[in-house]
């Protein structure tokens, strides 16, 4: 059964679609048909991240409209097999996104045997972070530690209660994911930042991962490489954590205690 | 003073984390039951205050109108409480 994962924050710039490309990355991986849908109308940028963006031919809009076709403007990702993204228009206003287009968009995905269909939310509650969440079966609600991320992810989470298809239809809800992205365990230790702990009491969501403070991030957005394939980083080994637990498999959190460096450690550069 | 200074961080520095999630916890609750009630609840408490003030001298102060929901039972209500100028 095909699922719909909406990537959600309601803030802007916290890593929804830094997380999409990487959890994408990682659904296919495991074997699993993928797409990650970009929402984001008129300020694409999965592309980017994805490093697909000189291969963009036709968009979200174009399929919803009827100029193009599904399979004329799906991109194959060149990594790895089985992912494929669906870019958002770079010059339509958001207001082209209707429900009843999307729903094509995502019945006929469904029927092309995609077995995740990931809607890369734009920030905010408009027109079209409302769209990327309205056929959600799951959500990823993606946090920073910081008060205005945490207020705003309370939000959407109330959104995703009350605005949904499954909420309308009184079906089983949306089943809402936490995921804390820019975790320093050093400042939580120092009591500077707000802990999983406190970010669990005030939300009250289900954890899925956290995924550490990494220069690695950047790097991997100027690669156009999802940092999930660096398997070497702590945020790489971090997406995988939260990639196995959606799949519903245990994983203990790793990367989230800070372990001052002792004595040697430090001489020896360990 | 390098040697104050080494004494002082070991001191026990209070961060401003306590603080951030204190403030969360009461705009978030606030949100929340903010959130609950309708939009049109301002528009009926002004009614009402209308209606009454037709048959005696009550200040827009006099009414509130207030609406919960009850989890537990299924269902939400609506109280509106009027305080009455004692009569003269």
């Amino acid at each position: 059964m095909a699922k719909v994962i909406v990537v959600t924050s309601g803030k802007g710039g916290v890593g929804k679609t830094t997380s999409s490309a990487a959890i994408g990355t990682g659904l296919a991986l495991s074997g699993a048909k993928t797409v990650v849908i970009d929402f984001d109308i008129g300020l694409r940028n999965l592309d980017l991240i994805m490093g697909c963006e000189r291969r963009v031919v036709y968009d979200l809009i174009n399929v919803i409209n009827g100029e193009a076709n599904l399979q004329q403007a799906l991109v194959k990702d060149k990594r790895t097999p089985g992912l494929f993204i669906l870019p958002a228009s770079q010059t339509r206003n958001k207001d082209a996104l209707t429900k009843e287009g999307v729903e094509k968009v995502i019945t006929d995905l469904k029927a092309d045997g995609f077995e995740y269909i990931i809607c890369d939310s734009p920030a905010g509650i408009e027109q079209g972070a409302m769209m990327a969440l309205y056929f959600a079966d799951e959500a990823i609600v993606t946090t920073n530690p910081e008060v205005s991320s945490v207020r705003d992810s309370d939000r959407i989470t109330g959104m995703l209660s009350s605005k949904s298809l499954r909420s309308e239809q009184q079906l089983s809800p949306v089943k809402v994911h936490l995921l804390i992205t820019r975790y320093c365990p050093e400042r939580v230790q120092r009591e500077e930042m707000l802990s999983i702990e406190d970010i669990d009491d005030l939300l009250g969501i289900d954890l899925v991962g956290v995924i550490p403070e990494s220069q690695e991030v950047l790097n991997a957005s100027n690669m156009g490489e999802p940092v999930i394939l660096n398997t070497d980083s702590d945020a790489g080994k971090a997406y995988q954590d939260a990639v196995d637990r959606l799949m519903g498999i245990e994983r203990e959190l790793r990367f989230v205690k800070f372990e001052k460096k002792g004595f040697l450690s430090r001489l020896f550069g360990a | 003073m390098g040697l104050l200074q080494y004494f002082r961080k070991e001191a026990p520095k209070k961060g401003s984390a306590k603080l951030a999630k204190d403030r969360l916890q009461i705009i978030v609750a606030h949100e929340h039951s903010s959130a609950a009630s309708p939009s049109y609840l301002p528009e009926l408490q002004r009614e009402i205050v209308a209606v009454i003030r037709k048959y005696m001298d009550i200040s827009a102060q006099d009414v509130t109108c207030e609406f919960s929901d009850k989890a537990e039972d299924d269902i939400s209500v609506l109280e509106v409480n009027v305080a009455l100028p004692k009569n003269k």
